[in-house]
């Protein structure tokens, strides 16, 4: 059983730890200058986007070569993300996505 | 105010709930309820990232590592992705950082309630600050209208506790399915993070980062790698809409550690 990743998972706990602890051990220091906390609020939005995205057109190939990707996944993506946006439930679409790529899946698409 | 954010989490607005304040017993009984109606996402979701953990590799310790010392479901699943997509750790340290910042908003709205708190015990009640968290602590606060240390902790093991028995169930359950693609379980990651993603956007500009990131992230995701594509378009997204369309300041407005900027901040159904 693996445990190569226990010490990233440390060390994501060590940076994440101080946006938490900063504002009560050290009242004032998040005071950021209101540009940094703007770019900061926009990270979270454009990072999320990114991964979902290059989750689903790009995929290695058997040499580790990024191809271009089409497939049942651009469906069930985009149906997901529209309940979401509609319901504003996220679980909800996420079932949703995953049913519709195992029925895409399962009908050859 | 984006109450639709998070329509299972309770108001955050500090000013003047027409509710008067309850007793303790009354404020505690509230604050479980109200936990309770969050249980359903925090173990559904714990569940999903358990079975997207498994997918991109990790064991079981790994995921319950993971879990319990980063406790902030969005990073985490973005974690995944980036070892998915063969990221290098300080890359993936780097964007935990980023996406984890918005805790320090959390982290200051509370600080009024707590600052008679022994510093030693907000050191370690830190660690435990989520949305979740966050959300009823300070709506318990509200209804106290008084800071209350067990109410905290209450609010934040009632977080912690579902999250990482759902995130071991899931991991364990995951090794149950043979094929998960056929269940269409390999498509919960993108639709998870694409979800996120779009329960934050809130205008034009959060929009535009989110485009110029997915173009950039797509481009040099074909021509060099996914993990740098990622990496570099999260990055340069926000950059270039702060430099190009800086945010117009409200007249009068507070300073953006505020209740309004924190509920703003507010990322989804995980920490």
């Amino acid at each position: 059983m693996s445990l190569d990743r226990v010490l990233l998972a440390f060390l994501m706990g060590v940076v994440t730890y101080p946006s938490r602890a900063l504002p009560w051990l050290a009242p004032g220091l998040e005071r950021l200058p209101p540009r940094a906390l703007d770019y900061l609020r926009l990270v979270g939005p454009a990072v999320l986007a990114a991964l979902a995205v290059s989750n689903v057109v790009i995929l290695l190939d058997a040499a580790g070569h990024p191809a271009f990707h089409v497939g049942a996944e651009w469906l069930a993506l985009a149906a997901g993300l529209a309940l979401i946006a509609w319901r504003r439930n996220l679980f909800l679409g996420l079932i949703v996505a995953a049913a519709v790529a195992a029925a895409a899946r399962a009908l050859g698409v | 105010m984006r109450r639709d954010l998070r329509q299972d989490l309770p108001a955050l607005t500090r000013a003047s709930s027409p509710e008067p304040p309850l007793g303790l017993s009354g404020a505690r009984r509230r604050l479980a309820v109200d936990a309770a109606g969050i249980l359903v996402s925090i173990v559904g979701f714990g569940v999903v990232y358990g079975l997207s953990a498994r997918n991109a590799g990790l064991s079981l310790p790994e995921a319950i590592a993971m879990s319990t010392l980063t406790f902030a479901g969005a990073s985490q699943f973005a974690a995944l992705g980036l070892i998915a997509q063969g990221a290098p750790w300080p890359a993936i340290v780097l964007l935990t950082a980023l996406l984890n910042a918005r805790h320090l908003l959390y982290s200051a709205a509370l600080y009024p309630w707590l600052r008679d708190v022994p510093r030693r015990s907000r050191a370690v009640m830190a660690h435990f600050l989520t949305d979740e968290a966050f959300a009823l602590s300070l709506h318990h606060f509200q209804r106290l209208g008084r800071t209350d240390i067990p109410g905290y902790w209450m609010a934040a093991l009632l977080v912690f506790v579902p999250w990482n028995l759902s995130v071991a169930a899931g991991v364990i359950g995951g090794s149950a399915v043979a094929d998960p693609t056929r269940l269409g379980l390999d498509v919960i990651f993108p639709a998870a993070m694409g979800g996120l993603a779009i329960l934050l956007i809130k205008g034009r500009r959060d929009l535009a980062a989110a485009v110029i990131a997915i173009l950039v992230a797509v481009a040099l995701g074909l021509a060099i790698h996914p993990a740098v594509g990622i990496v570099v378009g999260g990055l340069v997204g926000p950059l270039v809409v702060v430099l190009v369309r800086p945010e117009r300041p409200t007249p009068g407005a507070e300073a953006p550690a505020g209740i309004e900027a924190v509920h703003d901040a507010s990322i989804g159904p995980v920490r």
